[in-house]
């Protein structure tokens, strides 16, 4: 077991340096970080200025090592935009960020398995009925428009929630269920069939026959069985909602790592986009890895081959 | 005292998309304590859903009339809850087809024979654990205190079964249903758990209901017997009674549609026609559409049941009325024509080994599936390859075929190496029929358009040469040709095992290959085939490699039997001299696990023949 979680973690981190070498590689062929630092306007004699004080007239493999080999040390550079190293500039914005997926995510998990759980237990019921419309027009409705509705329904008309910033817990309520909202239709539907296929296996047909009914047969005999793919998809879903909240974190004003990526990507500030891709990319691997060890412990058949 | 079980007048219909289906109708079943009840029928005869009823464990939508009285109790009136506490584990019990998914696989043996003693029964988790560590060595799980812990996956299927046997026993039951408990297990196997639930029957003076479509089982292993057919039992009484003198002419065609292993193969007793659908029950007889005695009384009302407790059925025939059954012809004399000493697929030294690993990164393990085979099936012959699962039979007939090659050693066709034959000549030399007609069709074209396909695939476009070559393929395996747009979820088993037949002599073959080609087939169905395939062969002068694991079914078509276990052949010989003095010890071991009629029961011998 411990060796598997080793040479998977091993593999993770390769997965995240060939994520950062295909991003260096499109990043300063997509733009001219030269000509972005000295603006539109620069003479020609500014722009060469700063290639050579930045080290851009280095040939990109070059760049890339020197880079590859400052991240080994721990060192990621200095933001061009912010003047100070990127990774002071992520270790702070990255609470909020965590603070908000992890809230997010529990939004998620509180609406969409007991909601799939109903639905599969009472299939073809108004329960069920009901389940499914949630789950298309949740599908259906985009993320930003679903914050904008909820910053005009509970900011602005009925004034129970901030608008915008990141404070207090309460400046966390509207964007989590916003982030929240949007895993929900593939997390209940995932739950819904695989309880409806649990409960119809044979194993629950012989727990039946030994007496158990209704919670204690659902406790004790189909939920480990019908959650093992919920939580696969779970852990993807976390690592899209730290790397995806771009959106959500702009909406409302929250200073986490998705406002930052969007402003060092306007700003073509190369050394911290470059450093929250790799993080992105650590922080994905790293909740599937997490979803396989999670699996392995719940099911038998994983951890003893 | 009364019955321990009495089932009364029991209905049971499912709500379907195209109506209610009458699955069980008008059943009633008594039971003393202590007594064994063999329910036989094949499947759709309603066996399970009788069982399920009792044990309340229908589909929640089915429905249910009837009454069901147990040790004086009549379960209606009692409410879901007081049912499953006060019944399910402590007086009533069940154990499954499926020993492969009955256990849940993310909880442990241990856990699984405990809780429902721990928690309905009145069990301390000491006592419980104590209980089953005895059940689980008194049914033959060596070192139990090491399978509490272990999973599901970590056992055989034999052994789960039996794990399944140890929890059903747990709170000793006063009645254990066992619903075709050997089914999905190998020859061998299914002897001991058979032996095993007689013995452990005796001992704790259970009663037991056995549930199977295996008539042999039932004569060996039941004091009564209980047949039934579209949903009804059509004849009940003594076991010994039932299989020496069957009453009802369904009960006679089934008996005599099984192979037997005593005498020499005869032609079997296939019943015309398919099972009737329970859409739409008839007004009299369910059998009358089928029946060879059928009078027209028959079709107007339900039949009466005649006879006493002690033997009766659901029949208008009186003793005297019905006909002694003409002895069958015995087949397979040495008139097949074209019988010869000619190699037609010749395997000489056959391995192959697959290399797997645990993981990603585990270390690689290999096995050696098939281990230096040499196996030559020769022109007209019908050659029996027997094993039980996992011995390499089927790898083999894969390599026989052509369709794979081997590790080492070779195959040759008609003396030339399979590596040189294009696929289109392989193909039009020999041909394979598989086990499972459900899903070896394809569901969206339709017969014409399955049969033709290896004819079109060898670039015949003649659209008047193709529908002349597809009538006769289907004239051939007895098919009705206004069948031909039909689609195979239209057909009933043996009729799409009919097809994939066709489709396999639609080029005209030498030789076919049949991986169990009856073994998910009922038994009266599996005459038809085995019959069919019998008639061919005399007709085409076909050689047939036919992969089985039933030892009837050799001796009904093989003319040559070759054993396997563990990828090695370790017997081969003609039919008769294997079957009748095995040389290896694994053979005689199958031989003697094959379900058979006990001499006293044989009285059906003298009734037929």
């Amino acid at each position: 077991m411990l060796k598997y979680i080793l040479l998977r973690s091993l593999l993770a981190l390769a997965v995240a340096f060939t994520v950062s070498l295909a991003a260096f590689f499109l990043l300063n062929v997509a733009t001219d970080p030269a000509q972005a630092i000295a603006g539109e306007d620069a003479t020609q004699e500014v722009v060469d200025m700063i290639r050579a004080r930045y080290g851009l007239d280095q040939p990109l493999p070059v760049r890339y090592f020197e880079w590859l080999g400052g991240v080994l040390r721990g060192d990621f550079g200095e933001s061009y935009y912010w003047h100070k190293p990127v990774a002071e500039l992520v270790a702070e914005r990255a609470g909020v960020t965590i603070t908000l997926a992890l809230a997010a995510l529990s939004v998620t998990i509180l609406i969409a398995i007991p909601l799939g759980a109903l639905a599969a237990l009472n299939p073809n019921s108004w329960i069920d009925r009901m389940a499914l419309g949630v789950a298309v027009s949740a599908q259906a409705v985009p993320n930003f428009w679903l914050g904008l509705i909820m910053i005009i329904l509970f900011a602005v008309m009925i004034p129970i929630f901030p608008v915008s910033g990141d404070d207090t817990w309460r400046h966390f309520v509207l964007p989590a269920f916003v982030l929240g909202a949007s895993s929900v239709p593939a997390i209940m539907r995932l739950t819904r069939t695989g309880l409806i296929e649990v409960m119809g296996a044979d194993y629950i047909r012989t727990a039946r026959s030994k007496g158990f009914r209704g919670g204690a047969l659902l406790r004790r005999h189909a939920l480990r069985n019908a959650l093992l793919p919920v939580i696969s998809v779970l852990a993807v879903q976390l690592g899209q909602k730290f790397g995806g909240s771009v959106i959500t974190e702009s909406i409302f004003a929250i200073n986490g790592l998705g406002r930052l990526a969007l402003e060092s990507i306007l700003g073509a500030d190369i050394p911290t986009v470059q450093m929250l891709i790799f993080v992105f990319a650590i922080v994905f691997v790293a909740m599937n890895l997490l979803a396989d060890i999670i699996n392995a412990i719940l099911d038998p058949r994983i951890r003893i081959g | 005292m009364g019955k321990l079980l009495e089932i009364k007048d029991l209905s049971v219909g499912l709500p379907l998309p195209a109506g209610l289906l009458h699955a069980v109708r008008g059943a009633s079943i008594g039971l003393d304590r202590g007594e064994a009840l063999g329910i036989v029928g094949e499947s759709g005869s309603g066996k399970s859903m009788t069982a399920l009823a009792l044990m309340r464990l229908l589909p929640q939508r089915a429905v249910q009339g009837g009454s069901i009285t147990f040790d004086g109790v009549d379960l209606g009136t009692l409410s879901d809850a007081q049912f499953s506490q006060g019944f399910l584990g402590h007086r009533i019990a069940m154990i499954f087809q499926e020993p492969m998914t009955s256990l849940n696989p993310v909880y442990t043996i241990g856990r699984q024979l405990t809780e429902g003693a721990v928690r309905y029964g009145g069990y301390s988790e000491a006592a419980a654990r104590k209980r089953a560590l005895a059940l689980l060595d008194r049914v033959g799980i060596p070192d139990p205190v090491a399978r509490l812990s272990q999973y599901p996956h970590q056992l055989s299927g034999g052994q789960r079964q039996r794990v399944m046997i140890a929890m059903a026993l747990m709170l000793e039951p006063e009645l254990l249903i066992a619903d075709e408990p050997t089914t999905a297990l190998d020859v061998t196997v299914q002897a001991q758990i058979l032996d095993l639930l007689a013995g452990l029957r005796r001992e704790m003076g259970m009663a037991m209901i056995l549930i199977t479509h295996d008539l042999a089982v039932v004569a060996e292993q039941s004091d009564r017997v209980a047949v039934m057919y579209g949903g009804e039992v059509i004849e009940e009484g003594e076991a010994q009674a039932v299989m020496a003198e069957p009453a009802h002419p369904y009960t006679q065609a089934l008996l005599s549609a099984i192979p037997r292993m005593d005498g020499p193969p005869r032609q079997l007793g296939a019943i015309p026609g398919t099972v009737p659908s329970l859409l739409s029950p008839p007004k009299g007889c369910v059998f009358a559409p089928r029946c060879a005695y059928v009078r027209a009384e028959c079709v107007a009302a339900r039949p009466p049941l005649l006879g006493d407790s002690a033997h009766s059925r659901l029949c208008i025939l009186t003793d005297a009325e019905r006909p002694a059954r003409a002895p069958a012809a015995p087949i397979r004399a040495d008139h097949v024509m074209g019988k010869q000493d000619v190699p037609v697929i010749d395997g000489r030294d056959i391995t192959q080994v697959f290399t797997s690993r645990k993981g990603m990164f585990g270390p690689k393990h290999t096995i050696r599936a098939v281990d230096g085979v040499s196996l030559t099936l020769k022109r007209g012959e019908t050659l029996a390859l027997v094993g039980e699962s996992g011995s390499g039979k089927s790898t083999l007939a894969r390599i026989m075929l052509g369709l794979a090659l081997p590790t080492s050693g070779t195959v040759e066709m008609l003396g030339r190496p399979v590596a040189d034959l294009l696929p289109l000549e392989r193909a039009a030399l020999v041909q394979p029929i598989f086990q499972d007609p459900y899903s070896s069709l394809n569901p969206r074209r339709t017969l014409a358009e399955i049969i033709a396909r290896p004819l079109t695939l060898r670039g015949t476009d003649d659209t008047a040469t193709i529908a002349t070559k597809t009538r006769e393929a289907m004239e051939m395996v007895r098919l009705p040709s206004r069948l031909l747009h039909s689609y195979p979820s239209q057909l009933s088993g043996g009729q799409r095992q009919r097809v994939a037949i066709a489709r396999a002599l639609v080029t005209r073959p030498q030789a076919l290959v049949c991986d169990e080609p009856t073994s998910a087939l009922d038994v009266s169905v599996q005459a038809q085939i085995l019959n069919l395939l019998t008639e061919l062969q005399a007709e085409l002068g076909l050689s047939c490699l036919v992969i089985t694991h039933d030892m009837a079914v050799v001796h009904q078509v093989a003319d040559r039997v070759a054993v396997m276990l563990g990828g090695r052949l370790v017997e081969e010989g003609t039919c008769d001299a294997v079957l009748r003095s095995p040389s290896n010890e694994y053979t005689a071991r199958l031989l003697a696990a094959a379900p058979q009629f006990r001499p006293e029961v044989s009285g059906v011998q003298e009734t037929f023949a």
